[in-house]
């Protein structure tokens, strides 16, 4: 597996090792892949923001990168019709349920939505799909940060930093369908929880879901 | 172990079944259908009442339970065999059939052949299922014993050859039964259509000693019931077919992973279970020959996404039901992280037909690409509702109108929805595409695991499409974006256009939505829920045009732009019937004696329409919601 190969994205020649993740190949090679679930050195990648998308020679549609292993003369092309429309599409399906404001959010300027949005040149607003608008309640029992699951993504990172970081346990998902949430067991209060208010998970969110509180 | 010793282990098995069968055959027999459509139609009670009578009159005649025959629209269904008389089967059966049943045919030789559906073997009296156009084109493969055996007695399968496969492929290498199912071109039924060869060649290969065999019975589309019927009707059918899938690929150990709302099915697999294991057929050294399989039920709790197999998977190892990204393949890395075969009810059924008779055999029947028969629960605005088994290639027109002998009343032919919520709906059009997997798929539908509705003119393809949206939409899992968000809003569109608020720009939005869904999702559940929106608005545009430019819905079925409406010519003024119906008091008498509907009150629950006396038919439905004017009525 450690055979050293070249890979074409967007005609730069890249020199890689066969069978990396073809996202963190672009994203160390300066390509910047819109990204949200991806986590490097996860076993099985969630695959779940669907934001990743390239094409690939040979392949007739558009792939995820982060489940992509490169191997030696794979051509890539980060910005194809056909990717440009799917990750639009996912892009203003998340927005759709996601509370805008970022004037008032703690993550303005930090925050990956915008990130894509001014890469992929993408509104930050409610264009083709009217906001769900859905009732969440914030939990700010914590004395550090706060957790506001209306501006959450579902992407999982901070569960990843609080199960493989921090080794605590105190959320995961929860729930199905429109319904599903980061949440502690039995939906308590995060300060009920088992969480030690280490930080990690508030620093993982790309967005504003999970934010410190100002003067900590 | 050798193939003559294993035959001879078998054989007298066997010896032993036929001569508990002769003796069964010496009385007369009686067998109820006892699967969940017959019991839901009466059947236990048609039990009861046939073994009441028999006490009354002290005759000698045994009354067994037997599986589903496919019939569900003449449920209850009793057959009747008496020594001397061809076997008869009786439809809508009632206690007072039963009664005339035991007097007349088993105590006076006067088979009743006026109450008679048919006979199941020929005769010069009464004619057969070969008579009928249904039985023309039905070619039984996996249901051939289904409704004619007691599946909670392991004896009847073996009369018919039951176990006969197993006992035939233990003599020979794992490799050769691979190369039998695969030269079949045996393609699961699932829905995909992946060959079920390949896949256990690909586990069969997998590193590593520990292997799993799967069974998915996580049957959840809306109107199918094929693989609880089989696995109520024929439960060792299909356990035979894992046994030996379980040798093929090496495995020791198979699961049924069937959904918990099946608890017949559960009941009826468990206790088939331990038949086997009773006979030899599992456990350790099975017949002698060294080969050790244990096979477990696990329960489903019931959600859709599980049927994925990689949700399946994960749901077995105690996680959340969510699919995952393949590859891996769960043929590499399945259930506990082990290469895993995880086949259909259906597919596993098939296997020890082909072993017993031949890939030969099975390429003989259906297309080449799709060999083999196709199970459909064809049901709906159809004649002739049931289970049926065709070979794949008859076309769907042969199904709808010569098996199922087409709408009822008289109506219209509008469209037939195929494969469930994942399928797509066709129209009169594409009724002449042949069933397989290839061709379905063309045209916009799949194969699906084979749920067939068929709809009439009464039915308003937005509203369907919206029906089976709404479905996925609360079945989705919520992983992924698209299947979690995209069809929340396809659905949110298809709700609009029902209430007459859709838009042309709503409209483009919801082609765009349906096609990035269908390309984007994670799993198949997401990647095919768009379907029924898709081939809607590629064969019924003209409907969706409707509801959005004239708040018109032509099936008069989307209620919101719908009203109900007396006609003052036809209204009698001489009856109350529809004052009475009405659950809401919406209908009172004008001065001249005309009934009137206050559209205000009205809950367009339909009652007036049905019950207006039809000499009269005063009552209509009027799309778009707009009342006519009234000008000359006034007199």
């Amino acid at each position: 597996m450690s055979r050293e190969i070249t890979i074409t994205i967007d005609d730069k020649k890249i020199r890689t090792v066969e069978g990396k993740i073809l996202l963190w190949v672009a994203l160390a090679n300066d390509i910047y892949i819109p990204h949200l679930c991806a986590i490097e050195g996860k076993d099985l990648p969630e695959a779940s923001c669907r934001l990743c998308f390239v094409e690939i020679e040979g392949k007739n549609k558009p792939v995820t990168s982060c489940t992509q292993p490169v191997y030696d003369g794979m051509v890539v092309r980060t910005r194809t019709a056909k990717v440009d429309r799917l990750v639009k599409t996912a892009f203003e399906l998340l927005l759709s349920d996601h509370r805008l404001g970022c004037a008032s959010c703690p993550k303005n300027r930090n925050c990956e939505l915008q990130r894509i949005a001014k890469e992929r040149k993408l509104k930050l607003r409610h264009t083709r799909f009217k906001y769900l608008g859905r009732e969440t309640a914030v939990d700010d029992s914590p004395d550090s940060f706060s957790f506001d699951p209306s501006r959450c993504v579902l992407c999982g990172q901070c569960i990843w930093a609080d199960h493989e970081k921090a080794k605590v346990g105190a959320i995961g998902f929860a729930r199905r369908g429109l319904g599903r949430t980061v949440a502690t067991f039995n939906y308590e209060s995060l300060k009920d929880s088992p969480c030690t208010e280490c930080g990690l998970c508030v620093e993982a969110c790309p967005v504003g879901a999970l934010s410190f509180k100002k003067n900590t | 172990m050798t193939a003559a010793a294993l035959l001879e282990h078998y054989s007298k098995l066997k010896e032993e079944a036929l001569k508990k069968k002769e003796q069964e055959q010496k009385q007369p027999l009686i067998m109820v259908g006892t699967a969940s459509c017959g019991i839901a139609a009466g059947a236990l009670e048609v039990k009861e009442a046939f073994l009441k009578e028999i006490k009354k009159h002290k005759l000698q005649a045994s009354v067994q339970e037997v599986g589903c025959m496919g019939y569900c629209y003449a449920e209850p269904i009793a057959i009747i065999s008496k020594p001397g008389f061809p076997p008869l089967c009786y439809g809508n059966v009632d206690e007072g059939l039963v009664k005339l049943l035991v007097q007349s045919f088993l105590i006076e030789d006067d088979p009743c052949y006026e109450y008679a559906l048919v006979a199941l073997e020929p005769n010069d009296i009464f004619p057969t299922f070969s008579d009928f156009p249904r039985g023309v084109y039905e070619h039984k493969i996996i249901m051939e014993h289904c409704g004619f055996i007691d599946p909670e007695e392991i004896d009847h399968y073996l009369v018919h050859d039951g176990y006969a496969a197993l006992a035939k492929v233990l003599s020979q290498k794992p490799e050769e039964i691979i190369e039998i199912i695969k030269s079949a071109k045996l393609r699961g039924r699932g829905g995909a259509g992946f060959p079920a060869g390949i896949k256990w060649e690909a586990c069969r290969k997998a590193a590593g000693e520990e292997k799993y065999v799967i069974c998915n019975a996580d049957e959840g589309d809306p109107g199918a019931f094929m693989d609880r019927s089989i696995l109520e009707s024929n439960p060792h059918q299909v356990i035979e077919g894992l046994a030996i899938c379980a040798y093929a690929v090496g495995a020791s150990q198979g699961y049924f992973y069937i959904r918990a709302e099946y608890p017949l099915a559960v009941k009826r697999v468990q206790k088939a279970l331990q038949q086997a294991r009773e006979k030899g057929f599992l456990g350790k050294n099975i017949m002698g020959s060294g080969f050790n399989l244990e096979i477990e039920i696990f329960q489903g709790s019931g959600a859709f996404v599980c049927g994925e197999s990689s949700a399946l998977v994960s749901s077995m190892e105690g996680k959340m039901g969510l699919p995952r990204h393949r590859p891996p393949r769960l043929t590499s890395s399945g259930y506990r992280g082990k290469p895993t075969v995880i086949n259909n009810v259906k597919t596993f059924s098939y296997v020890p037909a082909i072993i017993r008779k031949g890939a030969d055999w099975f390429k003989s029947i259906g297309t080449e690409d799709s060999p083999g028969t196709a199970v459909f629960t064809l049901v709906g605005k159809v004649k002739n509702k049931g289970l049926v088994e065709v070979p794949m290639g008859t076309t769907l027109r042969q199904l709808i109108f010569d098996v199922g002998e087409g709408p009822p009343d008289d109506k219209q032919f509008k469209a037939v929805q195929i494969g469930g919520p994942s399928g797509g709906c066709l129209p009169e059009s594409a009724l002449d595409i042949p069933i397989d997997f290839d061709s379905l798929k063309e045209a916009g539908a799949i194969m699906g695991s084979g749920g067939l509705v068929v709809l009439d003119e009464d039915d308003c393809m937005v509203a369907i499409a919206r029906y089976f949206l709404e479905f996925t939409q609360q079945e989705s899992c919520g992983k992924c974006t698209f299947c979690r968000l995209g069809t929340k809003h396809i659905l949110d569109i298809l709700t609009d256009i029902t209430r007459g608020e859709g838009t042309m720009e709503s409209l483009q939005i919801l082609q765009e939505l349906a096609e990035d869904v269908k390309d984007g999702s994670l799993c198949n559940l997401g990647k095919t829920a768009p379907n029924p929106v898709l081939t809607t608005l590629k064969y019924f545009k003209d409907e969706y045009l409707a509801h959005i430019m004239e708040k018109r819905c032509p099936a008069l079925m989307c209620k919101e732009i719908t009203l109900y409406y007396i006609l003052p010519e036809k209204c009698t003024k001489l009856c109350n019937v529809c004052v009475g119906s009405c659950p809401t008091e919406a209908i009172f008498t004008r001065e001249d004696g005309i009934k009137v509907i206050d559209q205000g009150k009205c809950v367009k629950c339909d009652n007036c329409r049905k019950t207006c006396p039809p000499e009269h038919d005063a009552v209509v439905k009027l799309s778009p919601a707009i009342l006519p004017e009234e000008g000359g009525e006034k007199k």
